[in-house]
């Protein structure tokens, strides 16, 4: 540890520290430009000089360069410091009159205009007219940190400049925006280096309605709350440089050299609960998403009205306006003979949700466009009865248009929904500020991958068939697998939560009770009908048959077959039987059917 | 396949093309002359079947169609039609007969008696569907000699290009117009009522039904801020270039505009003279405006 007196402060530090870090380290402010937490001291700005006393001699030195040393005595105030800052700012301000952030620097020392005149010279093939002031941080952060080289200085003295190789635009340039981002004038035009200018990376959990980072938490209440690396936008595994993530984080946490891995477990049973996707409102061209600004997605104006949204829970169009008025279309997507022709069940509550936090945020009137009003939950019918009472307007008939051709004053620069009220006969045009599309509930993707690795049955899509809708409605086909949630098909969170529970109950009791039952009705195969042709084997949903390499025969595994008898009727020496149920059994049953007592009753 | 043979199309002009819509013929002979595109006109060609025919006698009207598919097919290549009425209506017979067998036995029995035969081999399609994706960007831009730079442009489908199949663009949402607006040089306006009925027949069976709908679209180009309206249909041209005068006095409003084929737009911008433009047929000031606001080299 070194001990020395910054301002008349004694300041403990451990030795190999900067004096500008040493002093910001106690609170005390030195001013910078140059300086980055990420780059290697550099000092060309010369801003953050200061008065140094060693040895009995004084002399001014950039603090950001400077390594603390016992005894040393720092003034960061002195007379002289604050006359050379002020000279120094002065010069700044002649050479970027335009640039904010030297305007602020200049005004903390009183400085508001320059003396001396802006420098004339060969003006630099990237930077635009904010000017820059060579405090080459683009050019080290482009070379040393991301290791990519596409700028550097050109020329010595006052022709010195940020420039690309020979002016050109360079084609190595891979338009992360590093330099642009870190240029504390905001000088460096980017399409001048290469002819791309740097995509934001839009934010995945705020549907696009915000950037995130490379690095990021996907999201508030993210489990566990730590970030993630994006391989895909992350410099480092371009270039193999940056890591200044690496480099800042205290703990040490961050390992870009961590792969993803595959984990194999044994288990005893398995809950499927792969949820589900929204309709994309893109594919129903006449609602405009995409074409009109406020027309949004569901999940965006859920994201719009939360607290921690992007608007921090303000309902707001795109131009940072509240609405006065708000349409809110019903079954997009569902209950749609060309798209999903079921009921996607949760829409009709969320938007009475989105149409009661309009109401109470902004005062705006709000319209439902709805087919049918389903509230069937528990307290559901209540709170539907609550919006009506809020004067909440509900027009009964599905929106056919949302358009921006105005045909009266009062359309003039809104969206327009039409559509048929049933109950008055009438087609409505209703000129709202901001529409919202309710759309439905899709199968996951990927869902019908995990129906085949699990030999699940489908309905409604590739919604996951239960056992029995009602006796084993967590239950599949295939013992010992469960389905939880919106994956075996549309459903509300509290159905969704009671649902989860019942599968973790039936998982449980099926690995706790340490013994399987099975079903008494399976297949069985024959010995000596059997001639070994494996048609049975490659019949069997459940891959419950196996062959027998030393007798040349198919034999049935009793713990798998479901008795399906699938391999029954497959089976073309009869050697496979179902227990219980012989063929005996059927023709007696047809028997019955066809007697002539029996007939007539079934005529009716 | 050479080039020669890769763009040469039976033609089929329909019959507006021959009488009221004799500048649409014209002009898109003219630019497919321009563009290298060779079109055969069809021989002894007659009605198509015609929008109001099939909604009466169904099976007659594709009877008439199915006659002009027999005879392209000897050619056995597409068959081209600037009339978007004629291009659904021949496509629907062809898309029935192919899916419906007893209506292609029925249509089959009819055509024998003529000596007539149809495969089913004949590809129907729109003059603007060859344009914009067999000649292509790059002919279309290398043939436009003058710039119509600062023309604004309301770029008007009507119902039937992309209905009811929506095979060459968006049913509610066509893009292709005005992507070939911009590879001229002129600037398509947004127009939300692009693809809205024009009134149709309605015109002459009820008329202020016909007068408000063919208003509404004149009245949205105006406030777009468009300069003239572009269309790709003989009937939407007529009714919303003849009928200007009455539309204005139904809607209370000034909806004069001019309108004008989109062949006749290339064809200018491909400095085509008036006898492959017939710009002088036009009932509005078709003329007058591309004088004024576009500059010739």
């Amino acid at each position: 540890m070194i001990t020395l007196t910054i301002d008349g402060k004694t300041v403990r530090t451990e030795s190999g520290t900067t004096v500008l870090n040493a002093a910001r380290g106690a609170a005390i402010e030195i001013p910078t430009l140059c300086h980055h937490e990420s780059l290697p001291p550099y000092g060309s700005c010369r801003i953050c000089l200061v008065e140094v006393t060693q040895r009995g001699r004084t002399r001014l030195v950039s603090s950001c360069t400077l390594p603390v040393a016992e005894g040393m005595e720092v003034n960061t105030k002195s007379e002289k410091v604050m006359r050379i800052r002020r000279m120094l700012a002065e010069l700044f301000l002649a050479r970027c009159p335009d640039s904010k952030v030297i305007r602020e620097l200049a005004a903390q020392f009183n400085v508001t205009k320059s003396r001396f005149r802006k420098p004339v010279g060969e003006p630099s093939s990237i930077v635009g007219e904010e000017g820059c002031i060579l405090c080459g941080m683009c050019v080290r952060l482009c070379d040393d940190v991301l290791k990519i080289g596409a700028l550097s200085f050109e020329g010595r003295g006052g022709g010195r400049r940020v420039t690309t190789p020979f002016g050109e635009p360079s084609d190595v340039c891979m338009t992360c925006g590093a330099c642009s981002s870190i240029c504390p004038t905001g000088a460096i035009e980017h399409h001048r280096i290469w002819e791309h200018v740097p995509q934001r990376i839009p934010f995945e959990f705020e549907e696009g309605l915000t950037h995130r980072k490379p690095i990021y938490i996907p999201f508030a209440q993210a489990v566990p709350r730590v970030p993630v690396i994006d391989k895909h936008t992350c410099m480092h595994f371009k270039t193999n440089g940056c890591k200044v993530c690496e480099d800042n984080c205290e703990a040490k946490a961050i390992r870009h050299a961590q792969e993803d891995e595959m984990v194999e477990l044994d288990v005893g049973a398995i809950v499927v609960a792969t949820g589900f996707q929204l309709f994309d409102a893109r594919q129903l061209v006449r609602y405009g998403y995409g074409r009109f600004d406020n027309v949004l997605s569901a999940l965006e104006f859920e994201r719009i009205s939360h607290a921690s949204g992007p608007t921090g829970g303000k309902v707001l169009k795109k131009d940072g306006t509240p609405p006065q008025s708000v349409a809110i279309l019903h079954c997009i997507g569902s209950r749609d003979e060309n798209y999903q022709k079921y009921c996607s069940r949760v829409c009709c509550m969320y938007s009475l949700k989105f149409a009661h936090l309009i109401r109470e945020k902004t005062h705006a009137d709000v319209y439902n466009f709805y087919i049918d009003m389903r509230a069937f939950g528990k307290g559901y019918e209540e709170f539907y009865k609550r919006l009506l009472a809020e004067g909440v307007y509900f027009i009964r008939g599905k929106a056919a248009e949302v358009t921006d051709a105005a045909e009266s004053p009062e359309e003039k620069g809104k969206l327009i929904v039409i559509g048929e009220d049933t109950l008055l006969g009438l087609t409505r045009r209703i000129p709202v500020d901001m529409v919202i599309l309710s759309t439905g509930i899709k199968p996951a993707q990927g869902a019908e991958e995990l129906a085949r690795l699990l030999s699940l049955s489908c309905t409604q899509g590739q919604f996951y068939l239960e056992k029995h809708p009602k006796l084993a409605p967590v239950d599949t086909a295939s013992d010992g697998i469960f389905l939880a949630g919106a994956c075996q098909g549309p459903k509300d969170i509290p159905d969704a939560v009671a649902q989860g529970a019942a599968a973790a109950a039936g998982a449980l009791a099926l690995i706790d009770g340490g013994k399987v039952v099975l079903e008494p009705i399976t297949s069985e195969i024959d010995e000596k009908l059997c001639a070994g042709c494996k048609i049975c084997i490659a019949s069997c949903p459940y891959v419950a048959i196996e062959f027998d390499e030393e007798k040349k025969i198919s034999r049935v595994i009793e713990e798998l077959c479901k008795g399906c008898g699938t391999c029954v009727a497959a089976c073309p020496s009869g050697a496979a039987r179902q227990r219980n149920f012989e063929d005996v059994q059927i023709y007696a049953e047809i028997e019955g059917i066809l007697h002539p007592e029996t007939e007539p009753v079934l005529r009716e | 396949m050479n080039t020669a043979t890769a763009h040469t199309y039976t033609y089929y002009p329909g019959c507006s093309q021959m009488a009221t819509n004799k500048a649409y013929d014209i002009s898109t002979r003219g630019v497919a002359h321009a563009l290298g595109l060779e079109l055969n006109e069809l021989e002894d060609w007659n009605c198509c079947g015609a929008t109001a025919y099939v909604a009466i006698r169904e099976k007659q009207a594709f009877v008439l169609s199915a006659r002009n598919l027999a005879l392209a097919e000897r050619s056995e290549r597409d068959l081209v039609t600037p009339c978007s009425g004629c291009y659904v209506v021949l496509r629907k017979a062809n898309k029935y007969m192919a899916e419906n067998e007893r209506l292609r036995s029925e249509i089959g029995q009819a055509l024998a008696k003529g000596g007539m035969a149809y495969r089913g081999s004949v590809r129907v399609r729109h003059f603007l569907d060859v344009v914009v994706n067999d000649a292509g960007e790059d002919a279309i831009r290398g043939r436009a000699t003058r710039s119509l730079a600062g023309l604004r442009v309301a770029c008007y489908y009507g119902c039937q290009i992309s209905r009811p199949f929506g095979e060459i663009d968006d049913e509610e949402n066509p893009q292709s117009l005005d992507q070939l607006v911009q590879w001229l040089g002129a600037d398509p306006v947004p127009f939300s009522l692009r693809a809205k009925c024009c009134g149709g027949l309605m015109m002459t069976t009820q008329p202020e039904v016909g007068r408000t709908l063919t208003g509404k679209i004149l009245q949205l180009a105006r406030e777009s801020g468009a300069d003239c309206v572009v269309t790709c249909c003989p009937l939407c041209q007529m009714n919303l270039e003849a009928y200007q005068h009455q539309v204005s006095a139904v809607m209370g409003r000034d909806c004069a505009i001019p309108v004008l084929y989109f062949t006749q737009l290339m064809g200018y911008a491909f400095g085509l003279e008036e006898d492959a433009l017939a710009l002088r047929d036009s009932l509005t000031p078709v003329e007058a405006l591309l004088t004024e606001k576009v500059a010739c080299p």
